[in-house]
């Protein structure tokens, strides 16, 4: 079977998440792959929750917030311009390729956009292709002889 | 009535431990009074076959202190667990891969080559060797524990009961956690961290603190402290915020930065990444330029917020690039 | 009040005043002119020249700058006054044989012909007279201080600094309005950026901005109001009786406390200069909609008069719909007025003038209450409806005479045949877009945008007055192109929204809030400077953070930030969202 990228994607509430809801009743196509989880603002995505989704099999991730100065609550994407720059570095430092963590800004009316970002990003992660862990194997191996 | 079995025993770690639990002084005396110790290789000459002869559970308390990095360490940890009622894991290495777990930084081979082959005190013949598992000669076989790819703790390989931590366990802990074992008390639940707090390190550090924002990043060595003041505000990467108390901020009393040794606070699965979103959250600055330049100033990032806790982390390794 | 007489009649005149003023009171008329009431009496022409007496002795005074003292006897018509005025006049007459206000004042003195002959004669009917009312008006009035007097005798003239134009010149006119001969005329040129064009803007700098206007009070243009470039004039002060006008008044920030706001920050009329095809700005009479409204208005600058630049009526009358609407290259969206208004300037221009009417549109959207009907009723008025945009207004000729007027050129896609419509005056129908600032607002209330740039409601069909920010409420054109009706009903839905949250006294907000688990806070003092709205205090005494509650907005950034695991948010707790991401990747 062909190689399907799974991605999880951050989406804020107020922006990102009202884009891709645009996006679908404008009924713009966009790859399934990326599979959301809302929150309310870009702020609230811990960068924890990056390495669990890696750890738990995504392929990638994107965070997708208002663009600077839209926030809903003005200053959340402002802590995650440092969070993700400061995550990427150490994405990279275990070894995995930083493109499969991306943080994009999309507003509520650009279901264009998100629709656009997501089949790019769903692109590269598939020239990428999956990704693969030793924690991967290690929890199989886990579950497989308890 | 026959006293209680206690085994204490060491995989990868530095002895660290061993030594703490010497430091409880006079009161090892009452250790040995309270319990029959079984098996303390470090201390007492116990062989192997000793411990595969006794019964299942026959064991009343294990301190298991070091991280599992070779199959020796997984198969002594595998028989301690079937031969004890109460296995701890007992010290950083023991509860998230300590010290040791940044072997999981790189890789086996690069770890061999560099100590048999590229150190440039090693005398290689044919281009170096590496040790085998097994080898022969003429006296006959020989064989040695197999080093591991990725270290382990202690959980990831057998079920444990409770968690001491700290590089070393705090003496006082210690004599805590002992005591209440001695006492008869009823044991807290399953997976308990004993012998610290659920709270982190600044909770007993008694510097001063501000509203943190960081402009500029500083090693231990380019700056002179304000000794009253909090280090993190002082642009120092203290891993206070994300560490749980228990040792009483020693570090930090000592004008050094928490290194983090007492691991996570309860809650938090992943002291590094909490750590980078603590720090990126204070960092002052909006612009993404600047906010780079920032965090160049950060040494070692994946050493300093993942000194401990690397093999006990979300993703427990780096993977080989 | 004193008493005085003046030829041989005793008047009561108030004290302070001048022998002109205390005349004119009394019905006895006095010549003059270097005198206006604008400045302070100047007395270079002694016209006004007439006789006090005083005991034996009598003198001759200007009437215009004389003091009027109790017990004054004036003589105004005495032979020495005669025979004073007589020989100003006739050495007046002898240079300005020909200015209008010279030979009516002769006249009226009866005096026919000079026994003088001037060296300086000069034949001109707008010959400056040297009268200085300008050199006043600038100087005391206007108080722009460019024009003065050079030279003595008769080489005595009115000139600007070194005779030179000058930027000190604000071009007020002032100078002109008084010019007894018409000798300053104000000339139209491209002079400074100033443009000799015409403008739909306010006639006057204080001004009632509409007769609809609400309070109906004039307002001050400060950028053309002469005050508040010179600091002089002040003309409309000395008139207003109640004393209303205050030119000190300043901007001032007023702080109000509101639980709720409705934001009708309205449209901007797209800008159609940029369509170069359509001449807008460089084509005399092409106008936008807006700029035809006030042409349309009986209280604009034209009177409702439908006139071109030059006055005339124009004989056919181009409107173009879709500016900028419902094309790819400006706005996608349709601005959902502009069919209506089309037809309804159709109709005026129908009722004003006898122009022929070309509507250009691309579909003619009649879709509201009375619209289609409006419609059928303006076809049989007899205006042209051509289907299709057009494409270009050019310069042109009206008809082999040459008479210049401009030229529409489209296609009338409904007989498949490119036209050349000629045209005396074009009306484009602009787009409605978003104001200019709206992101400024957008961000101060958190509020989202749409794709065409309108404020975002909180769901198109079920909510479309509130927003995603609670107690915000958004109505009309801000929120997207309508017209009066739905704007009404908009805002009455907001109107009515805000008033039950008023009449209830509270307002629900969101569960989702942080919270600082106090058994695991440390006080590291990492989340305080987080919260945009400072919802998180320290607690000294007890050396942990704490969430306000009320205050808090439940972004999580806080929660996201706190090292300690201590600072949690309802409904978006680490273990919900680890779970949901577990749930995810199944
Ligand atoms: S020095 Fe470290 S442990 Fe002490 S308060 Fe600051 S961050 Fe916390
Ligand atoms: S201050 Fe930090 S590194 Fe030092 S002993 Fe305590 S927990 Fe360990
Ligand atoms: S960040 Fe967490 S531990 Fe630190 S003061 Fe705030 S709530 Fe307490
Ligand atoms: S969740 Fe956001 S709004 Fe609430 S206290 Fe934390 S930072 Fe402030
Ligand atoms: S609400 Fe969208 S990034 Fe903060
Ligand atoms: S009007 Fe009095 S001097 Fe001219």
């Amino acid at each position: 079977m062909a190689f399907e990228p799974r991605i999880i994607g951050f989406l804020c509430n107020w922006c990102s998440y009202t884009g891709a809801d645009l996006a679908g009743v404008s009924r713009i196509k966009s790859a399934p792959n990326v599979r959301i989880l809302r929150t309310m603002c870009s702020g609230r995505v811990d960068p924890a929750f990056i390495l669990k989704a890696f750890q738990l099999g995504a392929d990638g991730v994107i965070v997708m917030g208002c663009h600077l100065g839209d926030c809903h609550y003005q200053e959340g994407n402002y802590k995650t311009i440092r969070r993700l720059p400061f995550l990427k570095r150490l994405v990279k430092d275990f070894g995995i390729d930083p493109r499969r963590l991306r943080l994009e800004w999309v507003s509520a009316s650009e279901g264009d956009k998100f629709a656009k970002i997501v089949n790019e990003m769903t692109e590269e992660i598939r020239q990428l292709g999956p990704l693969k862990l030793t924690v991967h194997r290690e929890i199989e191996r886990a579950i497989a002889q308890p | 009535m026959a006293k209680p079995k206690l085994a204490l025993y060491w995989a990868a770690s530095c002895g660290g431990c061993e030594i703490a639990v010497l430091d409880i002084h006079e009161k090892i005396l009452d250790v040995a009074a309270a319990f029959d110790i079984v098996f303390w290789p470090c201390a007492m000459d116990f062989k192997y076959q000793d411990v595969r002869a006794m019964e299942d559970k026959s064991i009343d308390l294990c301190l298991f202190n070091g991280s599992i990095r070779n199959s020796e360490a997984a198969e002594i940890a595998h028989m301690l667990r079937a031969k004890s009622k109460v296995v701890v894991a007992f010290g950083s290495c023991a509860l998230e891969g300590g010290i040791p777990g940044l072997a999981n930084l790189t890789t086996k081979e690069d770890i061999l080559r560099v100590v048999y082959k590229d150190t440039p005190s090693t005398v290689t013949q044919n281009g170096g060797v590496y040790p085998q598992t097994h080898s022969k000669m003429k006296e006959g076989s020989i064989e040695i524990p197999e080093l591991w790819e990725t270290v382990k703790s202690l959980d990831q390989v057998i079920d444990v009961e409770y968690y001491v931590p700290g590089c070393p366990p705090q003496p006082e802990q210690i004599w805590a956690v002992i005591e209440h074992v001695i006492s008869g008390r009823p044991l807290p639940p399953k997976g308990s961290i004993l012998g610290a707090t659920d709270k982190t390190c600044c909770d007993e550090c008694p510097r001063d603190r501000k509203e943190k924002k960081i402009k500029q990043f500083y090693r231990p060595f380019e700056i002179q402290t304000d000794p009253n003041e909090c280090l993190l505000d002082q642009g120092m990467v203290c891993m206070g915020p994300a560490t749980r108390s228990g040792c009483g901020a020693l570090c930090t009393k000592a004008n050094m930065p928490c290194r983090g040794c007492y691991g996570p606070p309860p809650h938090i699965v992943d002291q590094g990444a909490k750590m980078v979103s603590a720090l990126a959250s204070v960092i002052d600055s909006t612009e993404p330029e600047e906010i780079e330049r920032i965090l160049d100033q950060i040494a070692d990032p994946m050493g300093t917020f993942y000194r401990f806790s690397l093999a006990h982390s979300i993703l427990r390794r780096v993977e080989k690039v | 009040m004193v008493t005085i007489n003046i030829d041989g009649r005793t008047v009561e005149v108030p004290e302070d005043t001048t022998i002109l003023k205390a005349a004119d009171q009394a019905g006895v008329w006095i010549p003059t002119m270097c005198h206006s009431e604008y400045f302070e009496p100047y007395g270079v022409c002694r016209l006004c020249s007439v006789e006090v007496v005083r005991g034996k002795r009598s003198r001759i005074v200007t009437a215009c700058n004389y003091p009027i003292r109790n017990g004054m006897t004036i003589h105004t018509n005495s032979e020495r006054v005669k025979w004073l005025r007589k020989v100003i006049m006739e050495m007046l007459i002898s240079r300005w044989p020909n200015v209008k206000v010279v030979k009516d004042l002769a006249e009226r003195l009866g005096i026919e012909k000079s026994r003088f002959t001037s060296l300086e004669r000069d034949e001109s009917e707008n010959a400056c007279i040297l009268c200085g009312m300008c050199v006043n008006m600038c100087n005391d009035v206007v108080k722009a201080n460019v024009l003065g007097f050079a030279h003595t005798g008769i080489e005595r003239k009115v000139v600007r600094p070194f005779d030179e134009k000058t930027d000190q010149c604000i071009v007020c006119g002032s100078c002109a309005h008084v010019c007894p001969t018409g000798h300053i005329k104000m000339v139209l040129e491209d002079y400074r950026g100033k443009k000799s064009e015409f403008t739909l803007g306010p006639k006057t700098p204080i001004y009632v901005p509409t007769l609809q206007a609400v309070p109906r009070v004039p307002v001050i243009d400060a950028e053309s109001c002469i005050h508040f470039q010179t600091g002089g004039c002040e003309n409309c002060a000395k008139v207003c009786e109640p004393n209303a006008i205050n030119y000190k008044m300043e901007d001032e920030i007023v702080e109000i406390d509101v639980g709720q706001v409705l934001i009708t920050t309205g449209f901007d009329l797209f800008d159609a200069s940029p369509m170069a095809q359509y001449g807008y700005g460089r084509l005399d009479n092409v106008y936008s909609s807006l700029e035809f409204e006030s042409i349309l208005n009986s209280t604009g600058p034209t009177g409702g008069n439908i006139v071109m630049k030059n006055g005339k009526e124009p004989r056919a009358v181009g409107i173009i719909h879709c500016i900028g609407s419902r094309d790819t290259n400006h706005h996608a969206y349709c601005s959902r007025v502009c069919c209506m208004y089309a037809l309804k300037f159709a109709h005026l221009v129908r009722d004003r003038t006898d122009a022929a009417i070309y509507q250009f549109y691309i579909d003619m959207r009649a879709f509201g209450k009375g619209y289609e009907e409006f419609y059928n009723r303006l076809l049989d008025e007899g205006v042209t409806m051509i289907r299709g945009k057009a494409a270009e207004i050019v310069e042109g000729a009206w008809n082999e005479n040459g008479d210049p007027s401009l030229k529409i050129r489209c296609e009338d896609t409904l007989i498949g045949k490119f036209r050349e419509i000629p045209v005396d005056m074009v009306v484009l129908c602009n787009a409605m877009e978003p104001r200019k600032d709206s992101d400024a607002i957008r961000r101060l209330f958190s509020i989202s945008k749409s794709p065409d740039g309108f404020f975002l409601e909180r769901h198109p069909k079920l909510d479309p007055t509130s927003t995603a920010t609670e107690g915000v409420f958004i109505a009309g054109c801000s929120q997207g192109p309508k017209d009066i009706p739905d704007t009404v009903a908009q805002a009455s839905s907001a109107a009515a929204r805000i008033l039950s949250l008023i009449s209830k006294g509270e307002v629900e907000i969101e569960p989702v809030r942080a919270m600082v688990q106090d058994e695991y806070c440390s006080g590291c003092k990492i989340c305080n400077n987080m919260c945009p709205y400072g919802a998180i205090e320290f607690i000294e005494e007890k050396k942990i953070s704490h969430v306000n509650e009320a205050l808090c907005k439940g972004c999580g950034t806080c929660v996201a930030a706190c090292p300690s695991g201590a600072m949690t948010g309802n409904g978006f707790t680490d273990e919900q969202i680890l779970a949901e991401l577990e749930g995810l990747m199944l």
